[in-house]
């Protein structure tokens, strides 16, 4: 099951946040903090999969954008990340001619005010996704 | 707002609206829109659809009862023909079934249909990605299935099709597809196993693991560790692979593996492998990493430790490095697995005297500092067992003791440890400066807990006969019974009293007064130093003062007390939480059944690795040698477990350090030796069966060994004669009393000649028959609940067996004659009501009673509800009135006693799935289990199965037939209750109930 969904730049901004288990606000900070911190210090010849506490994190670099999912323990992490992939894909179709990529921050700073309509589960028809979809 | 959006025209608001209410919702709240949202499932978009079903999986997720009436439109859903709803409706069935998988069987039919569909590429294109069909869907649907078909051959027979179908069809070399490989491979292994499934599962994996892409090769690893367990052979094809695992850069990637060789850990590798792990260990600095490793680690050493030297050193290393925040089981096991022992004495003898005098090396060393846990251990186990030392006399020990003891950095809780060790070696002692400087040092410590035992060593240490009767050596596994009311303080007590002291008030009084009034004087120290004793929980003045003030009562008195202390100290070690027989229950005469004769099968192992070693002598390097050396040593002893892999997952290990289980081996050993028998045909069935078996064994000897000193009272036992008679009186004194005072009120205006109480009482033996036969059940007294000038209505509520009834006597209070009266009940969410036959006279005459009869079902918990209806009648034909009238029915109208043996409680114990446990705080009337279980039995009326020891087992049944298991535990005035049932919100209300029952009593 999905925990949350984080979007953040190589300098730690988080650019999206989207949580599907509550947690406070203040201990969101501390969390991305490490998240990012625990993503950037991955090498490339390292698996994308990291274990943070009891769940895990799966993550994937798209220039300077980092894209990582909490997930627990029973989740699959491959479908997770390919399910990253095709995230992408989505928002590359649906805001066509957006190159390079790593301008998806501010496509994603735009949408910030609709997240609700654009959560993972309701622009995915092809994906169906494996998401806790909300 | 958002109920406006719901019901409007427009698509879009009503799908933000879905979406709002999937995102964000308040649990009280659903019922409000709970059909609006029913209603949008047969809506004609599919979108809107959908989206109201993962509004309805969330509505699941946070109130799963709310939603319980609609399973069946889940299941229109699934057949939707739009994939994107039949797709969100997985969502539901995936955590339904996970929740109770057998409530879902006949659906597997349908899910394999859906599978094959998507495999076979049936749906529209733009589901596919990167030209797969609907990945994640796939990954879903074999979820499903494999919890479907966990141990069932049936269901998973119908499912091996479809699943050879998805390994074939997963050839594409995409990492989606190795994500459905991975779903694939972990449902195959799950479910009922099928060999030629396995072999292509196994194959697979292979595919993972030995890929040159490190995600891969992470999912190979993981695969490996499930499927290891079921087959450790596969272990043994790909060693060399995880060997280069184990020294991968790639910190994840080794803790994987550690995983890995934490599931194919047996006697013959443990070394090796607990040696990785506290290689690993020592690198690791993130805490949840330490602890979880460290678990794992004693769990291990624990089972297989070779030798003596080797369990206690590797310990020692879980200690110092787990530290204080290891999980607090840890070093309570140890403790009890040194104290309890093992088969063989001598052997018992040998590993305490290693422990002790490990512990005196690592204490002599300077300037380390070890965790506070670890000290505590290393207290416990000199002050045990110092006296197996040959060399060193019990006063070098105190010595060291003390050096720590004036430590700065040593906690007081650690220091409490270290004193009550000088306390048991003081006795062996035969004269110590070092106590006497101890003494001085610490009587006048500012600890008020350290000086409590200070002084108790005191005078302990005046009296040396009297100390080494109470300390004798070597007795910590021997219970001692105790006091628990501490009758012999009563006279001081009572002196107390009557020189004015206040009269002793509980914790819990304590508190409630501190909160009303902030400024009162904080007793807390107290109560946290002496935790689980008695000073808490008991009637005494003495609480406050009897601290420091010990040497003023009778050398006896203070003495016992300190013995009751010291008891409480040493159990506490224990665990409060320790649910011993439980933990228990995977050690024991387990492995008397295991097969011992495979060890030719493990040399064959060994040979074939070393056969392999010589043909490959010549073309490898040394570094290869070395790693095929590893590799024999890790993975020596597998190939012996493959007998065992097919035959379900029941746990066979062998433990090295068994637990000798001297409570039960007089008792049990009958049942011990069929045991064995059924152990050693390895079916997983009756290995469950033994698990039972066992877990009642220990709970019942237990409870002969333990503190036979409650009397157990044998009427406590019979539940209905109990509660019956004292209600059966009540209610004829009832009867008799009303008329009296009627006839002294002289109120002839009235008609009634009779009350309403004594009417039912003469009705329900006179006028209808029916009456007679409910009279064997326990009733309420009867209750006026509305009246007026006419009639005057009351009820009763007769609790049988099966349902319970409610009945209305309707009294004709006038004159004249009524016709037609009528009773009728309004429906309520929660009840099925229905009438009883037989009621149905038309005419009412003056002055004369009729009673209407219901019986009420439940439909599902709930702690109280209101039924309420009315009465209509008319009078001479012409004027009809109507009479409103409601009555309060509680969820333990509903609680009958459930009459099974403590057998039966064992199985059903094990067989439900929602518990809940909480601690309640007795009051001093029942400050025995007895006592208070009665409360139980009479106020809620449940059925006592058994009392054992400190422990009881009851069980009710709510109607029609919910069972509902209770076990309890007392500690000191704590009763831990826990409750189990097949329903998940039954245990709630029953414990809230309790709550009340015992609070208010």
């Amino acid at each position: 099951m999905i925990k949350f969904f984080l979007m953040v730049n190589k300098q730690g901004q988080t650019r999206l946040s989207k949580y599907y288990e509550h947690v406070d606000i203040n201990k969101r900070t501390l969390l991305e903090t490490e998240v990012i911190k625990s993503c950037l210090s991955r090498s490339n010849e390292q698996c994308s999969f990291i274990e943070y506490k009891d769940f895990k994190l799966i993550y994937r670099q798209y220039a300077a954008l980092f894209i990582v999912v909490g997930v627990n323990d029973t989740e699959n992490e491959m479908a997770i990340y390919e399910f990253i992939h095709n995230f992408v894909e989505v928002l590359d179709e649906y805001f066509s001619r957006v190159e390079p990529i790593d301008e998806l921050p501010k496509i994603c700073s735009a949408l910030e005010p609709q997240q609700a309509c654009f959560s993972p589960d309701s622009s995915f028809k092809g994906a169906a996704s494996t998401t806790p979809i909300y | 707002m958002l109920y406006q959006d719901l019901q409007s025209t427009n698509l879009v608001e009503v799908c933000m609206a879905l979406t709002v209410v999937s995102q964000i919702f308040p649990r009280e709240m659903i019922p409000a829109v709970l059909p609006l949202i029913e209603d949008k499932l047969q809506h004609s978009k599919e979108i809107i659809r959908r989206k109201a079903v993962l509004a309805l999986y969330k509505f699941h997720l946070i109130a799963p009862n709310q939603v319980q009436h609609i399973h069946i439109k889940f299941r229109k859903a699934l057949c939707d023909r739009d994939v994107g709803v039949m797709a969100a409706s997985l969502h539901i069935y995936l955590r339904m079934i996970k929740e109770n998988s057998s409530g879902y069987k006949d659906l597997t039919g349908s899910f394999v249909t859906i599978l094959k569909q998507v495999v076979g590429g049936k749906l529209p294109v733009d589901f596919n990605y990167h030209s797969v069909p609907a990945p994640w869907l796939q990954i879903q649907l074999l979820r499903i299935l494999g919890l479907l078909g966990k141990d069932d051959q049936r269901t998973s027979e119908l499912m091996y099709d479809v699943l050879d179908e998805s390994l074939r069809r997963a050839e594409l070399n995409h990492n989606v597809t190795y994500a459905i490989l991975f779903e694939c491979v972990h449902t195959v292994y799950s479910i009922y196993p099928k060999s030629e499934l396995l072999e292509k599962a196994a194959k697979c994996i292979g595919k993972f693991v030995l890929s040159p892409k490190i995600n891969l090769k992470y999912l190979g690893l993981k695969a490996l560790t499930y499927v290891i367990q079921q087959d450790p052979t596969l272990a043994l094809q790909h060693q060399m692979t995880i060997i280069e695992c184990l020294d991968h850069p790639d910190p994840i990637i080794k803790r994987e593996t550690l995983e890995l060789l934490y599931r194919i850990t047996n006697a013959q590798n443990v070394t090796v492998i607990v040696q990785k792990m506290l290689e690993y260990l020592h690198q690791s600095k993130e805490e949840y990493v330490i602890v979880n490793l460290v678990g794992k680690i004693a769990e291990l050493a624990e089972k297989y430790a070779p030798d003596n030297a080797w369990f206690i050193q590797t310990m020692n290393a879980v200690f110092s490095v787990g530290g204080d925040v290891m999980h607090p089981d840890i070093p309570n096991n140890f403790l009890r697995l040194l104290a309890e022992g093992f088969d063989d004495e001598t052997e018992d003898q040998q590993l305490r005297l290693y422990a002790v005098q490990s512990y005196l090396t690592l204490l002599d060393m300077e300037n380390v500092f070890y965790p506070q846990r670890f000290l505590q251990v290393m207290s416990w186990v000199l002050g045990e067992y110092s006296y197996l030392l040959d060399k060193e006399t019990p006063a070098e020990v105190i010595a060291k003791l003390y050096k720590l003891l004036m430590n700065d950095s040593v906690s007081s809780e650690t220091k409490t440890w270290l004193i009550a060790a000088v306390t048991k070696l003081t006795p062996q002692a035969h004269s110590s400066d070092t106590v006497e400087r101890l003494i001085h040092e610490f009587t006048i410590s500012l600890d008020t807990c350290m000086r409590q035992h200070a002084f108790e060593l005191k005078h302990l240490h005046e009296n040396v006969e009297l100390m080494k009767s109470l300390l004798p050596v070597d007795r910590s596994c021997e219970d001692l019974a105790v006091d628990a009311s501490l009758s012999f303080l009563d006279g001081f007590v009572a002196e107390g009293l009557s020189q004015g002291a206040a009269p002793y008030k509980p914790h819990h009084q304590r508190q409630e007064e501190k909160l009303s009034q902030e400024k009162v004087l904080n007793f807390e120290p107290y109560g946290l130093s002496f935790s689980s004793s008695g000073f808490t929980g008991r009637q005494s003045p003495a609480g406050i003062s009897l601290g420091s003030d010990i040497s003023g009562n009778s050398a006896e008195t203070g003495l016992k007390e300190t013995n009751s202390l010291k008891l409480e100290g040493i159990k506490k070690l224990w665990g409060k939480e320790g649910y011993l027989p439980k933990k228990e229950s995977k050690t024991g005469d387990e492995s008397g059944a295991l097969p011992i004769p495979q060890e030719s099968i493990m040399e064959n192992v060994d040979q074939a690795i070393t056969k392999k070693d010589q043909s490959q002598v010549l073309t490898q390097s040394k570094e290869e040698k070395e790693k095929q050396l590893l590799a024999s040593s890790l993975f020596v002893g597998l190939g012996s477990e493959s007998t065992v892999n097919l035959l379900g997952k029941a746990d066979t290990v062998s433990h090295k350090f068994r637990r000798k289980s001297k409570v039960k081996e007089a008792k049990s050993g009958e049942t011990t030796s069929t045991h064995n028998m059924t152990c050693s045909s390895f079916s997983s069935l009756s290995n469950v069966a033994y698990e039972d078996d066992y877990y009642l064994n220990t709970l019942h000897d237990r409870g002969d060994k333990e503190l036979k000193t409650f009397s157990l009272n044998s009427e406590l036992l019979d539940s209905e004669s109990l509660t019956e008679l004292p209600l059966v009186e009540k209610f004829s004194n009832c009867s008799l009393s009303t008329p009296s005072l009627f006839a002294d009120n002289s109120m002839e205006i009235f008609h009634p000649p009779q009350s309403t109480a004594a009417s039912v009482a003469k009705e329900s033996s006179l006028a209808s028959p029916f009456l007679e036969e409910t009279t064997e059940y326990i009733h309420s007294n009867a209750m006026e609940i509305c009246n007026n000038e006419t009639i005057s209505v009351s009820s009763y509520k007769i609790w049988k067996d099966d349902c319970l009834l409610m009945v209305w006597s309707v009294t004709n209070k006038s004159g004249l004659e009524l016709k037609s009266a009528n009773l009728e009940i309004f429906p309520v969410e929660n009840f099925k009501v229905t009438e009883q036959p037989g009621c149905c006279l038309p005419v009412t005459e003056a002055e004369s009673t009729r009673s209407f009869q219901y019986s009420v079902q439940i439909e599902k918990p709930f702690t109280e509800e209101i039924l309420s209806g009315f009465i209509s009648y008319h009078m001479m034909d012409t004027h009809s009135a109507q009479l409103e009238f409601s009555v309060n029915l509680s969820l333990l109208d509903f609680i009958r006693p459930l009459k099974i043996s403590s057998e039966d409680f064992g199985k059903l114990w094990l067989s439900f799935a929602n518990d809940v446990k909480q601690n309640v705080k007795m009051s001093e009337s029942q400050a025995a289990l007895p006592s208070a279980l009665k409360t139980l039995q009479q106020k809620l009326r449940l059925h006592i199965i058994e009392i054992i020891g400190n422990e009881g087992l009851l069980a009710c049944q709510l109607l029609p037939s919910i069972p509902c298991l209770l076990h309890c535990r007392v500690y000191a005035d704590v009763l831990a209750l826990w409750f189990r049932s097949s329903c998940s919100t039954l245990p709630d209300y029953l414990l809230y109930q309790c709550q009340k029952v015992m609070e208010g009593s």
